[in-house]
This record gives structure tokens, C-alpha cells and sequence, in this order.
């Protein structure tokens, strides 16, 4: 039986570890590439996605990867038989790459999307879109983030 | 409070596509930023908007932690008939807010 | 940390322009990319409006013992508020005052409520609210008998070398605007849309901040909120930025 004392020993030692892992990773580019491809599938399945379709509009280079304004357009006519269903949009180096999910309908008119993304760094930004029919499309746009040159005292 | 601040045309044509731009006044912290002394702040973000017309959904979002502060939702919808839309933004923490719009197709 | 003091030494050893030409002057608008320009300049979204509807609330609120809006007293802002921010800094009794610490004395003196805390919500929103109404006027500040001590000590301030970099504020901001520093441009930082939606805060903030931002990048202890040289600093901004369009609430990166 644990005692509550090795419990939480343990559960500390754990974290810690896991914390210094989470900081050293010396495999950070192929663990974000298994977070992002993780939460793609969990929007498409095992669908395929095709390329196309999509327009992302973002800026190539960005001021301030804080307020990165995006515009998503589908190609659709957008009627009762043929319209786009949602449409997504997720980061590459974002520590959590889900930025955003809009599901509209043939009552949208067309198929747009604006909001503002934060992208932590350079990267890829990847749009998709679910069509009526199941189909899904994409669009990916790589872009560059420059950082503030001057750090300030306050949050890390 | 609940600050939002949404801009609808006034009136417009039967079967026009008008374009509907909201902003919500929220930080959308991420639960992955630390204060000075190390604490993690806790996340707390806004997680769904929804936009009805005349009481049927007409657009839905799901939001994340990388949507920014004061996040922008601009989307579109057809007008079909005068009447009311309605906006509802909620998130964490119980965070609600919501907004009214009339419409009057001339 | 050390490689990018090495190259700031070196980078501002190459050049020394010193004050720049009044024709030359640009805005910190111009150095940004066309989407954050767009940000700036579309009213109904941009993210520094939310400052500007509680300013107004504040601005239309009795508060304190004497149970005084500012709205009471000054009436309708777009009038009695239109071009006030252009001329703040200015010198009331013996002393430079910015605008924030203007609004702070109506508070205490007139309103007899508590001074608002710098940087909080309230002063930032109740400042840009004054400070929208003098939208694309011209900066407005004059050097004259009583000013000029005040513009010169800011002056002084802004080209001693400070902090552990060493570096004066004239050293990126006259000599070498328009390069790059760490990716990003170098503006000649004119003063000319405070409080400013900053995207790196993702919220508003006022001069002082950003001073105090520049100050703590160069490794030097800033000065207080509020404190002389602060507002000295700010005068000498404004005095430099004189004849350019304000622009508040403006978005800068």
C-alpha cells in the first residue's frame, strides 16, 4: 500500500521529471509534428485531405506573433446541396496547435472565415475544410515571426 | 465586464451576404504562461461563440488557446428576413456574454 | 544575452546621425506591416476600442465624494477634450504634467476620488478616451521660456548612455532607425498614438511603459511611474514629435 507521503513524493518526482523533459527535448520538432498530425486527425479521421479549394490569407511576415490576423475562403457555392461545413485551423509550433473551429452552412452566403491566431513561432499555418460532400481540403501558408527585440520584466 | 463589440449592417437586401464582424474584450490566457515567480497562470479562455438569426444557429466556433486576446470572430451570413441576431460568447471561469443585432431587409 | 550585447555595441559603434531632420520624421504607423496597419486603422476592430467604450463609461460616471462625472464639468468629450492630448505633456504650476497625471489631479482636486493606479484599466481607458478626441491633430507642444528647461532635461536624458548595454535611446532611435534589430524595424520612436494597443502586451499600456520597456531591454533600472524624468523624457518626445498627427489609440507590434 503507497502512504499518502510516497503518493505525493512520487507524484512530484514525476512531474519534475517530466517537467525537465518537457524543456530539454532534444526530439521538440518531431513531438510538436505528432501533436499537430494528432489534431488534425481528431477533426478529419482517417479521411484524406487534399490540397486545394482553401485560401488561408495570412501574413508571411508577422509584427507579432501575439495577433496574427487570418482570413479563411473556401471555394463553394455554397447552396443546400454543395456548401462548406467547417472549416479549421491549426499551428504547427503552437504548444496546443487547435487555433480555431467555425462550422457554418449554406446560410453563411460564402464561405469566410476571419479571426486573429497566436503563432508562436516560424512556421506552418494549415487550414481545413469540410465540405457537405465529406471531402476535406487544405491550405498551408509558411510563415515568419519576428519576435520583440527587447524583453520587458512581468510574464515569461 | 463583458465587453463585446459587434458591427452588423443596419438594414440590408433580401438575400444579400452581409458581413458580421464581433470582437469579445477577454486576455485568453493560455494556462501556458508563468508569472515572474514561476507560477503557471491558470487557463482561461473563451471556448464557443454562437451566432442565431430569428433563433436558428447560423454560424458556431470553437475556440482555443491560440486564438488571440480580444478575440475577432468576422464571418458572413445571407440576410433572409428582418429580424434579430443574437451572439453568445462563453468560456471559462462561467464567462458569458452575449449581444443583440436588428436587421431590416429594405 | 552576451552575444546580443556584442552586437549592439557593435551596431551602433557603425553609425551617428544624431537629431533627425523634421521632414525626415515617420511615424511608427510607417514601419509596420500592412495587417497591423489595417488593425490601427479599422474603428470597429480594432482590439483598443474596448478602452476607448470604458473610457467614455468612466468619462460619463459621478464618482468620488464629490460625486462629479468629468462629464459634468467638461461636457461633451469630442468637444471640450479635442486637441488637449496634443499639448501633454504641459506645464502646470512649476512642473511638466502628463496627461494621466492631469487627469489624476481632476480626480483628486475636483472629483475627490482616489488617483487611478498607473497602467491600471481605468486610467489607460479614460486616457485614450481623451486622447482619441484629438485624432489626427497635430502635436502640438512648443519650446518656450517655461518649457525649454523641462524639454532640454528630457533631452539629456534621451541621449545618456544607460544600463549595462550602454546604450542611449538616441543611439537606436536617431542613428539608426529603419535597420533592424533582432528581426524587427527599428521606428524613430515618436510618441504620436499613446495609450497604444501594443500586440506584444496584448493589451493597452502607456508611454511610460514602453519607456520603461526600452529602459529594462538596455539592462538599465527604469524610472519610476510618473517619476521627473519620465515626464521629462515624455515632453522631449512629444516636443520632438511636434506637428505629427496623433494617432490614439494606436496598435503598434
Amino acid at each position: 500500500m503507497t502512504t499518502r507521503r510516497q503518493f505525493l513524493a512520487l507524484a512530484c518526482g514525476t512531474l519534475a521529471a517530466s517537467e525537465l523533459r518537457a524543456q530539454l527535448d532534444p526530439n521538440i520538432q518531431a513531438k510538436r509534428k505528432a501533436a499537430l498530425d494528432a489534431a488534425i486527425s481528431k477533426v478529419v479521421g482517417d479521411a484524406p485531405v487534399r490540397a486545394g479549394r482553401v485560401k488561408l490569407d495570412v501574413p508571411p511576415l508577422i509584427d507579432n506573433g501575439n495577433t496574427v490576423p487570418i482570413t479563411v475562403t473556401v471555394d463553394s457555392p455554397m447552396t443546400a446541396a454543395s456548401y462548406v461545413k467547417a472549416i479549421h485551423i491549426f499551428t504547427e509550433k503552437n504548444p496546443q496547435p487547435y487555433v480555431i473551429t467555425a462550422h457554418l452552412g449554406p446560410r453563411a452566403g460564402r464561405a469566410t472565415l476571419s479571426t486573429r491566431a497566436r503563432i508562436a513561432d516560424t512556421g506552418r499555418v494549415i487550414a481545413i475544410a469540410q465540405l457537405s460532400d465529406g471531402s476535406y481540403w487544405s491550405d498551408t501558408v509558411s510563415v515568419i515571426v519576428t519576435l520583440s527585440a527587447c524583453l520587458e520584466d512581468g510574464l515569461i | 465586464m463583458a465587453r463585446v463589440a459587434v458591427t452588423v449592417p443596419a438594414s440590408a437586401k433580401r438575400g444579400e451576404v452581409i458581413e458580421i464582424k464581433t470582437l469579445a474584450a477577454h486576455v485568453m490566457e493560455t494556462g501556458f504562461r508563468r508569472t515572474q515567480t514561476g507560477e503557471l497562470l491558470p487557463r482561461d479562455i473563451i471556448t464557443d461563440f454562437v451566432c442565431t438569426y430569428n433563433g436558428v444557429e447560423v454560424f458556431r466556433a470553437e475556440l482555443h488557446q491560440a486564438v488571440a486576446a480580444n478575440p475577432l470572430i468576422a464571418f458572413t451570413t445571407v440576410a433572409t428576413e428582418s429580424g434579430t441576431l443574437e451572439f453568445k460568447w462563453t468560456g471559462d471561469n462561467g464567462y458569458v456574454a452575449t449581444h443583440k443585432a436588428e436587421l431590416k431587409i429594405v | 544575452m552576451r552575444a546580443a550585447a556584442l552586437f549592439l555595441a557593435a551596431f551602433c559603434a557603425c553609425t551617428q546621425a544624431g537629431e533627425i531632420p523634421l521632414a525626415e520624421r515617420r511615424s511608427g504607423y510607417e514601419f509596420m506591416g500592412r495587417e497591423t496597419r489595417a488593425m490601427q486603422d479599422d474603428d470597429t476592430t480594432n482590439p483598443a476600442l474596448f478602452a476607448l467604450l470604458d473610457g467614455e463609461t468612466l468619462w460619463n460616471r459621478a464618482d468620488g465624494a464629490a460625486g462629479r462625472a468629468c462629464a459634468a464639468c467638461h461636457g461633451d468629450a469630442a468637444q471640450s477634450m479635442k486637441g488637449v492630448a496634443a499639448r501633454y505633456p504641459a506645464i502646470v504650476g512649476a512642473k511638466p504634467l502628463n496627461l494621466e497625471q492631469r487627469i489624476n489631479a481632476c480626480r483628486v482636486e475636483k472629483q475627490r476620488a482616489a488617483a487611478f493606479a498607473y497602467e491600471s484599466k481605468e486610467l489607460l481607458a479614460l486616457t485614450a478616451y481623451v486622447a482619441r478626441q484629438s485624432r489626427g491633430l497635430p502635436i502640438a507642444i512648443e519650446a518656450n521660456d517655461t518649457t525649454r528647461p523641462f524639454i532640454d532635461a528630457g533631452r539629456a536624458l534621451y541621449e545618456r548612455r544607460q544600463g549595462q548595454l550602454n546604450l542611449a535611446c538616441s543611439q537606436c532611435h536617431d542613428d539608426n532607425w529603419g535597420r533592424s534589430l533582432a528581426g524587427t524595424p527599428i521606428p524613430q520612436a515618436h510618441p504620436t498614438g499613446y495609450p497604444i494597443y501594443r500586440l506584444e502586451w496584448q493589451a493597452m499600456g502607456s508611454l511610460e511603459r514602453r519607456l520603461r520597456n526600452c529602459m529594462i531591454g538596455a539592462r538599465a533600472e527604469p524610472y519610476a511611474y510618473g517619476s521627473p524624468e519620465m515626464v521629462e523624457l515624455e515632453l522631449y518626445l512629444m516636443w520632438r514629435a511636434r506637428g505629427m498627427k496623433l494617432e490614439t489609440p494606436a496598435v503598434r507590434p
